[in-house]
C-alpha cells in the first residue's frame, strides 16, 4: 500500500466518521432537505469529470468525458437550486405571523 | 500552484461540513445548503484553474452549459407534490456521471495498478446501479410504470446471476483478460446498468423512502471511490459524508417500518393479495361533510395525519385553510407526520411548507403519539398503513411491528378517503371500522373544499 493511498483510505474514514456525527443530528422535519442537498454535494464529481475531460484526446474518449460533465452539472445545479427552493418555503409560527 | 488547490479542495470540504451542521435547524438550513454551494463554486474554480486545456473544449463546454440549464429549469419548475422523483433524477446523474468518469479514465490511461483497478470497477459498478436504478425509482414515482412490484419467477436468481457474471467480468478485466479497449468496459458497465434495474423494479412505492436513501448513499461511495482513482480528497470527503447521510436515512427509514433492509429490497412488498391478515368484522360508517365541519367546528383539540394521499390529491393548500379556518376558532391544531408517509424522507414536511405550514406545527410520532388520548379529532387524511392499529395487535399482519401513529386513541377519527381500497400493504384496516370512526369518501381536494364551505356555515 502505496503512502498515498493510506492517506486516501485515513481521510475517507475519518471522513465517514465525522458524516455520521453531522449527519445524526439533523431532525426528521429536514430530512428531504438533507437529502437533496447531500444530493447536490455528491454532485463533486463535476470536479472528476472535468479532470477526465483535461485528459482525453480520442474523440470518444471526449464524448464520455462531455456525457459525465453534463450530467454532473446537472446533478449540482439542480440540487442545489431544489433544495434552496425547499428551504425557502419553510417557516416558523413567529415569521408567518 | 498544486498547493494552492489541494488547500481550496480543504476549504470546499470545510465548507460541505458547515453547510451540512446547519442544516440541523431549519432556521439555519438555507444558508448552509448555500454555504455548501459556495464550496462547490471554489472546488470548481480551482479544478479549472488546474486544468483548462481540453482537447474537446467546445463540447465540454456545450454539455456543461447544457447541464445548466435543464437543471436549473427541472428544479425551478419542478411541483412540489413531484419532488420525490425529481430527487431520484438528480440522484441517478450523479451515479451516471462518476460510473462515465471511471469508464472513460479506464480506457484513456488503463487500470492504475491493483487499487487503481478496484477503484475504478467499484465506481462504474456502484455509479450505474444508482444511475439506473434512480431511473426506474423515477419512472415509477412519476407513475410511467407501475408503482406496485414488477415481478417474475426467479427474478432474485437473475439478479444474482447478473451480480455474479459482473464481478467475474471485473475480475478479468482487472487482470488484463479481456482487453484495453471501450468494448469489454462497456459491456462491465451495461450489466451494472441492469443490475439496478432489476433490483429496483420489484421495490414498490410505499417503500420508496427507503430507496431512494439507498441510492443516494450509493452515489455517494461512487464520488468517494472516483477520489480514490483521481487521488483527489475533496471528492474522498464529499462523497464518505454522502455516503454515511445516506446509509443513516436507509436505517432510519428501515426502522420506521420494522423492517430490515433485505426485506425491502428483496421482499417485493406489497403486491396485491388475496390471503393474508385475518377479515375483520364490524362496520363501515360514512359521514357528511356537515358532520365533520360539526365535529371539527365545537373540538378543542384537533391533530391533522397526512398522507401520501395528500400529495396524490395535491389538496396541500385545502388543508392549510382547514388549518387557518379552525385556529380562528380557537382550536388548537397539529399535524402528526410518520417518518415514512409519503414517498422520501420528510416528504410531508416540505408538502405542507408549500402551503406555509408552519414547521413548528408538525410533530414528529414519538412526541405526538403520546398526545392523541387528549385529541378530540384524528383527522386522517389520504394516510393509511401508517395508522393501521393490526401493526400493534395482530402477529399475522405483514405490518405487525410497524410504529404507528396512535389515532385509534383520539375521542373521534375521521378518515378522508377515496374509496375502502386497502392501503399500499394490501392490508385490510381496522381503524375504518372502530365505532369511533367516521369516514368521508371522496377525492381528499374536492372533500376537503366541502368542508371547508361547511365550516363557514356552523
Amino acid at each position: 500500500m502505496g503512502s498515498g493511498l493510506l492517506v486516501e483510505t485515513y481521510v475517507f474514514v475519518l471522513a465517514v466518521f465525522v458524516g455520521f456525527q453531522l449527519i445524526s443530528k439533523v431532525p426528521s422535519v429536514l430530512h428531504t432537505p438533507l437529502m437533496s442537498a447531500t444530493n447536490a454535494i455528491h454532485g463533486i464529481v463535476l470536479v472528476a469529470a472535468l479532470t477526465l475531460a483535461a485528459s482525453v484526446r480520442t474523440p470518444g474518449g471526449i464524448w464520455v468525458a462531455a456525457g459525465a460533465v453534463f450530467l454532473a452539472t446537472l446533478n449540482v445545479v439542480g440540487g442545489f437550486v431544489v433544495t434552496d427552493r425547499i428551504l425557502g418555503m419553510f417557516r416558523s409560527t413567529k415569521r408567518s405571523e | 500552484m498544486n498547493t494552492v488547490i489541494q488547500l481550496l479542495y480543504l476549504l470546499t470540504a470545510v465548507f460541505f461540513m458547515l453547510g451540512v451542521m446547519r442544516l440541523r435547524s431549519p432556521a439555519t438550513a438555507r444558508s448552509g445548503n448555500q454555504l455548501a454551494a459556495l464550496g462547490m463554486a471554489i472546488a470548481l474554480a480551482a479544478t479549472l484553474w488546474a486544468n483548462h486545456r481540453f482537447a474537446g473544449g467546445a463540447l465540454i463546454a456545450l454539455a456543461a452549459l447544457l447541464g445548466l440549464v435543464v437543471g436549473s429549469a427541472a428544479a425551478l419548475k419542478v411541483r412540489m407534490t413531484a419532488m420525490p422523483q425529481m430527487v431520484a433524477l438528480f440522484n441517478g446523474m450523479g451515479g451516471g456521471a462518476a460510473a462515465l468518469v471511471a469508464a472513460g479514465d479506464w480506457v484513456a490511461r488503463g487500470p492504475g495498478g491493483a487499487a487503481g483497478a478496484i477503484a475504478a470497477l467499484f465506481t462504474v459498478l456502484v455509479g450505474s446501479v444508482s444511475f439506473s436504478g434512480s431511473l426506474i425509482a423515477f419512472l415509477k414515482l412519476q407513475e410511467w410504470i407501475q408503482g406496485r412490484p414488477i415481478v417474475y419467477p426467479g427474478q432474485k436468481a437473475v439478479s444474482l446471476l447478473l451480480l455474479l457474471v459482473d464481478l467475474a467480468a471485473g475480475v478479468a478485466l482487472a487482470a488484463g483478460n479481456l482487453g484495453q479497449g471501450p468494448t469489454p468496459m462497456g459491456l462491465y458497465s451495461l450489466l451494472a446498468l441492469l443490475l439496478g434495474i432489476q433490483v429496483v423494479l420489484p421495490i414498490g412505492g410505499a417503500d420508496m423512502p427507503v430507496v431512494i436513501s439507498l441510492l443516494n448513499a450509493m452515489t455517494g461511495l461512487a464520488a468517494a471511490a472516483s477520489g480514490f482513482l483521481l487521488q483527489n480528497q475533496v471528492l474522498i470527503i464529499a462523497g464518505a459524508l454522502v455516503g454515511a447521510s445516506g446509509t443513516i436515512l436507509t436505517q432510519q427509514m428501515s426502522r420506521a417500518m420494522n423492517r430490515p433492509l433485505s426485506n425491502i429490497l428483496f421482499g417485493a412488498f406489497g403486491q396485491l393479495r388475496t390471503e393474508g391478515g385475518q377479515a375483520v368484522e364490524g362496520t363501515v360508517q360514512s359521514a357528511t361533510v356537515e358532520d365533520v365541519a360539526t365535529l371539527l367546528a365545537y373540538a378543542r383539540r384537533v391533530i391533522i395525519v397526512p398522507g401520501y394521499g395528500l400529495a396524490v390529491a395535491r389538496a396541500q393548500q385545502e388543508v392549510r385553510q382547514l388549518m387557518d379556518k379552525l385556529l380562528q376558532r380557537n382550536v388548537d391544531v397539529r399535524f402528526a407526520i410518520h417518518p415514512v408517509a409519503g414517498r422520501m424522507p420528510g416528504h410531508m414536511n416540505v408538502l405542507l411548507a408549500e402551503a406555509d405550514v408552519p414547521y413548528d406545527r408538525l410533530y414528529e410520532m414519538e412526541v405526538i403519539n403520546p398526545e392523541f388520548a387528549q385529541t378530540d379529532v384524528a383527522l386522517v387524511i389520504g394516510a393509511n398503513d401508517v395508522t393501521n392499529p393490526a401493526a400493534r395487535t395482530q402477529p399475522s399482519s405483514p405490518l405487525y411491528g410497524m410504529p404507528i401513529l396512535n389515532v385509534d386513541q383520539a375521542a373521534h377519527i375521521v378518515v378522508l378517503k377515496r374509496s375502502m381500497n386497502p392501503g399500499f400493504a394490501g392490508v385490510d384496516n381496522p381503524l375504518y371500522l372502530n365505532p369511533k370512526t367516521q369516514m368521508l369518501f371522496g377525492d381528499a381536494k374536492a372533500s376537503l373544499t366541502q368542508l371547508l364551505k361547511a365550516l363557514d356555515e356552523v
